[in-house]
């Protein structure tokens, strides 16, 4: 397999569709070989994204870079990219490898140098075996998988993934993560991966970029988004952090960074909302002054060591090297 | 649950036919007919040339409307299920395509003869234009008339299952083969058309059925110049010759089963009903 590291860019690139704007003249780097995830809710502009750089949408205005090269108006199989859909798109009436060898059909390659090319490919993806069920005989799994090896089969230099794990089940879920990560190390090309799960993004990313409304609130590596969400909006989305307006104004803090004791031991005082037991951790809520809710990441042994109740008064404390400012 | 319509499948299905089936059977003279079980009828029909050639004039005249109907209603669907992107648009259009069937077949029908007439509107706007300079004789009373006629009768009859069949098909396919480098035409060939093989043969079904059982259109719009199996029964039937017309009939259903059947081999339609 060739490595390919033509860096990808949104310049500018804006989606309008009649007086709404999908996406808001966006500016990203990609990194070259590196697995990306576009997170967000849903109509935040993520997919809209997606499908322009796959040709699939018209760029209303800006431009979208590949290796330096302007791709914005050419047709999806000239791009250099490849699309995986989120309901995988299989064709029913082909076979698992007429599938994958498809792209080399409408290339006008012969039967016999396509189904070779689609066996390579059905290797790679773990699936030779079953290269001539139809679809409909496949799990769900595998027919990702087929999905997966057609994608792939045009050597792009960029693969595009629209919420390819949504229609899992959890376990299957996660399986897969991993089986994407090991793709994207093996092949070198860059992937870019769109999902609302931030689990999910945490899991695969290199890099993260958080949309919602149209715009990129933030773009950095995993842990620096975890670690340092620029923005309330990203520092609820990303998950695992409470947002807390003080006097001196809002602030992030991990809510594994709260800690929770008896009000006269002084911090924050409030009464406890909820207490759920997690296993590793209890989730305790308390509300603060404020009408604020804050939650508290506790190791399940230093709970029960003194525990609470709903209802209970309760301390809140934290250091406050860990709060992290926020912009907006 | 079942007994009700096993009734109602019985009263007015398998009893005529039946019925039918026992009186292809009987015998009849010119001024009587009598009950028997005797070959005759059958023995009759099968020694007539004449049987053969309207047998092959009515396939003829299947064929060549199913591969009309076939090319126009596929367009048509195609447009409305590919081409028009709004929902409103696609309901409308398709509303549209059905209004003249709010009028009965026969005056739909009967409408061409003055259209198509030797001083109808067809010819005198062909001479006035110049194009020729004697009324065409072949536009009514021919071949082509009946099947001009058993297009426009019979079109809607493919256009609907083949729109509901693509309807159903996932734009993202289309979107997965445009993905893969195909063009428009690449399209249509390898996603579109086997994807909508089902309405098609549902569509060819009623058309042949139609066509095949059909005597009205015939013989309006060939002035009784062509015959096809229809008429033969019919003609019988005016003739009171009852056991002969059940023997044709008999035959004809037979026909048509047997081309179901063949067609029905070739696409797996389980999935559209």
């Amino acid at each position: 397999m060739t490595t390919s590291h033509k860096e990808l860019e949104l310049v500018s690139v804006t989606k309008r569709y009649g007086a709404t704007v999908a996406v808001d003249a966006i500016h990203h780097k990609f990194q070259p070989g590196g697995y990306a995830c576009l997170l967000g809710p849903s109509g935040c502009g993520k997919s809209s994204t997606l499908r322009m750089i796959a040709g699939h949408e018209i760029v209303s205005d800006g431009s979208i870079l590949l290796g330096g090269s302007d791709i914005s108006d050419l047709p999806p199989a000239k791009r250099g990219t490849a699309m995986m859909f989120q309901n995988y798109a299989l064709f029913p009436h082909l076979s698992v490898a007429d599938n994958v060898a498809f792209s080399l059909k409408m290339r006008g390659e012969d039967r016999q140098t396509r189904l070779a090319k689609a066996g390579e490919m059905l290797e790679l993806v773990d699936l030779s075996a079953l290269s001539d069920r139809l679809p409909d005989q496949l799990s769900g799994g595998q027919q990702q998988r087929v999905a997966l090896a057609r994608a792939l089969i045009t050597r792009p230099d960029v693969l595009l993934l629209d919420e390819p794990l949504s229609a899992l089940d959890p376990f299957l879920r996660i399986r897969m993560r991993g089986e994407l990560r090991r793709l994207q190390r093996e092949l070198g090309i860059s992937f870019v991966h769109v999902t609302h799960g931030q689990d999910e993004a945490l899991a695969l990313a290199d890099e993260i970029v958080v949309m919602n409304n149209a715009v990129i609130e933030q773009a950095g590596s995993a842990r620096d988004v975890f670690n340092a969400p620029r923005t309330a909006f990203v520092a609820q989305f990303i998950g695992g952090h409470n947002v807390i307006a003080l006097p001196q104004g809002h602030f992030a803090i991990r809510t594994d960074a709260v800690g929770i004791g008896d009000p006269s031991a002084g911090g924050m005082e409030g009464s406890i909302l909820a207490v759920e037991y997690q296993g590793a951790h209890v989730a305790v809520s308390a509300r603060v002054a404020g009408d604020q809710e804050v939650s508290a990441m506790v190791p399940e042994a230093q709970f029960f060591t003194n525990p609470f109740n709903p209802g209970d008064p309760v301390g809140l404390i934290w250091d406050d090297a860990n709060l992290h400012k926020l912009t907006a | 649950m079942a007994l009700p319509i096993m009734a109602v499948l019985v009263f007015f299905l398998v009893l005529p036919i039946a019925m039918i089936v026992v009186v292809s059977f009987w015998q009849a003279t010119e001024f009587s007919i009598i009950p028997a079980f005797d070959f005759e009828n059958y023995q009759f029909l099968f020694g007539s040339n004449v049987t053969y050639r309207v047998f092959l004039n009515t396939f003829k005249y299947a064929l060549i409307t199913w591969a009309f109907t076939l090319g126009i209603g596929f367009t048509v669907a195609y447009f409305l299920a590919f081409h028009v992107r709004s929902l409103t648009w696609q309901v409308v259009l398709f509303l549209l395509c059905t209004i003249p069937f709010w009028t009965s077949n026969i005056i739909r029908m009967i409408s061409w003869i003055p259209f198509l007439g030797r001083n109808g509107i067809a010819n005198s706007t062909l001479i006035s234009w110049g194009v020729i300079d004697a009324p065409l004789d072949w536009l009514l009373f021919s071949d082509f008339a009946v099947i001009l006629a058993f297009v426009h009768l019979y079109t809607l009859f493919m256009v609907v299952p083949i729109f509901n069949t693509m309807m159903r098909i996932d734009k993202s396919l289309i979107e997965a083969a445009r993905d893969a480098g195909a063009t428009g035409a690449q399209i249509l060939w390898n996603v579109i058309i086997p994807l909508t093989k089902p309405g098609m043969m549902i569509g060819t079904i009623f058309v042949v059925t139609l066509v095949m059982g059909d005597f009205i259109t015939v013989r309006f719009m060939s002035g009784s110049q062509s015959a096809n199996v229809g008429r033969l029964i019919s003609n019988d039937i005016a003739l009171l010759a009852y056991p002969s017309a059940s023997a044709t009939a008999v035959v004809l259903l037979l026909t048509v089963l047997i081309v179901i059947g063949i067609l029905l081999r070739f696409v797996d339609i389980r999935k559209e009903l």
